[in-house]
């Protein structure tokens, strides 16, 4: 027997990778703002989608969304509702969302007709960090009753994130939320990311969330 | 806990770059994982004996080597590596760092094989 070593050098997500490169590039040519949207389970991430899809809508903006789960497809109902194409990703088990899945799930969808397209990811903090999706925009979300500290705990997602959203700020006072903290913690994070403070039930903070988009699409447009 | 997803991914590149040596068996896996990666060297280790089981890559050694993160700061001008994943600041300095250099690694670095010395023999026979 003879030994050898051989060098790889290779990315142990390379497939993923390179898929997710393909879809961005398919993104960019079609002019359409592709964002990943990232949170624990119970964060708020369909309502706040919902609440996103409908006023988008409503100002004349073309969306759709793929959302991803374990099992169920109740949030893609929920999603439909707004009136946006919208289609489960049911991940049997898989405790995150990889390329190969969304490009599935996007056949037949023409994407030169949508504005945005949103990417709802499995209920996870850890896992869909390692795996692009070929998005222009990650986003991190972050609920008022889960503790100000979990950017600390999960630096990985929140690093790897462009923009944070804090949800369900309607209930901040009664759950003792910090706000302070909350956004100081973001920072020593992932410093200067931009932050949105909102809630999907009473719609503060959607117009800056809008015009935060708006302004991304005028940009990734020019 | 996406380790089985990542070992499944080392397993089908390690099998596809082996190809060249027929009849290799493969001793040791080298990776290089960022301290950013969100992978836990426990939960892979944990994992790999269970996804090689059939493969070239049965009873393998896997060795892990950690990346530091790196990040530039630009006050100092210089790279420099973070004391904790709880605070991106310089640590000569101080200041906040948001340009990362190092630490998302997620990488076969190199593949140790056997290779069996009658292999030319074989291909003649």
């Amino acid at each position: 027997m003879t030994t050898r070593i051989v060098e790889l050098r290779q990315g142990i997500l390379k497939k993923n990778d390179e898929l997710a490169r393909e879809l961005r590039g398919r993104f960019t040519t079609a002019g359409v703002l592709v964002l990943n949207l990232v949170s624990s389970p119970g964060t708020g991430k369909t309502a706040f989608l919902e609440r996103t899809l409908k006023d988008l809508r409503e100002s004349g903006a073309r969306v759709a969304a793929l959302v991803g789960d374990l099992e169920t497809d109740n949030d893609a109902r929920r999603l439909a509702a707004s009136g946006a194409p919208v289609r489960q990703i049911n991940t049997h088990g898989i405790c995150h969302l990889e390329a190969e899945m969304v490009s599935k799930h996007l056949e037949g969808w023409e994407l030169g007709a949508l504005d945005f397209l949103f990417i709802e990811n499995v209920g996870n903090l850890v896992c869909p960090s390692s795996y692009d999706l070929g998005e222009k925009i990650r986003v991190a979300l972050l609920s008022v009753t889960e503790g100000e500290d979990k950017p600390l705990k999960y630096p990985t997602l929140f690093n790897s994130a462009d923009a944070a959203v804090l949800t369900k700020m309607d209930i901040a006072e009664p759950c003792g939320f910090d706000r302070e903290l909350a956004l100081k913690n973001i920072n020593e994070i992932r410093p200067g990311m931009k932050v949105f403070e909102t809630s999907a039930k009473t719609g503060v903070g959607m117009v800056e969330w809008l015009g935060y988009l708006k302004g991304q699409l005028s940009a990734a447009r020019c | 806990m996406h380790e089985l997803s990542i070992v499944s991914s080392i397993v089908d590149c390690v099998v596809e770059s082996i190809a060249a040596y027929p009849g290799a068996k493969v001793k040791e896996v080298r990776l290089r994982v960022g301290a950013l990666s969100s992978v836990v060297e426990d939960s892979l280790q944990f994992c790999y004996g269970i996804a090689t089981e059939g493969t070239a890559l049965q009873e393998s050694k896997l060795v892990v080597t950690v990346i530091p993160v790196v990040m530039h700061c630009e006050p100092c001008d210089a790279d420099v590596e973070l004391a904790s994943l709880q605070s991106f600041r310089c640590p000569r300095c101080g200041e906040s760092v948001a340009d990362l250099r190092q630490g998302r690694e997620l990488e076969i670095e190199s593949v140790e094989i056997e290779e069996p010395e009658d292999g030319k023999i074989g291909e003649q026979g």
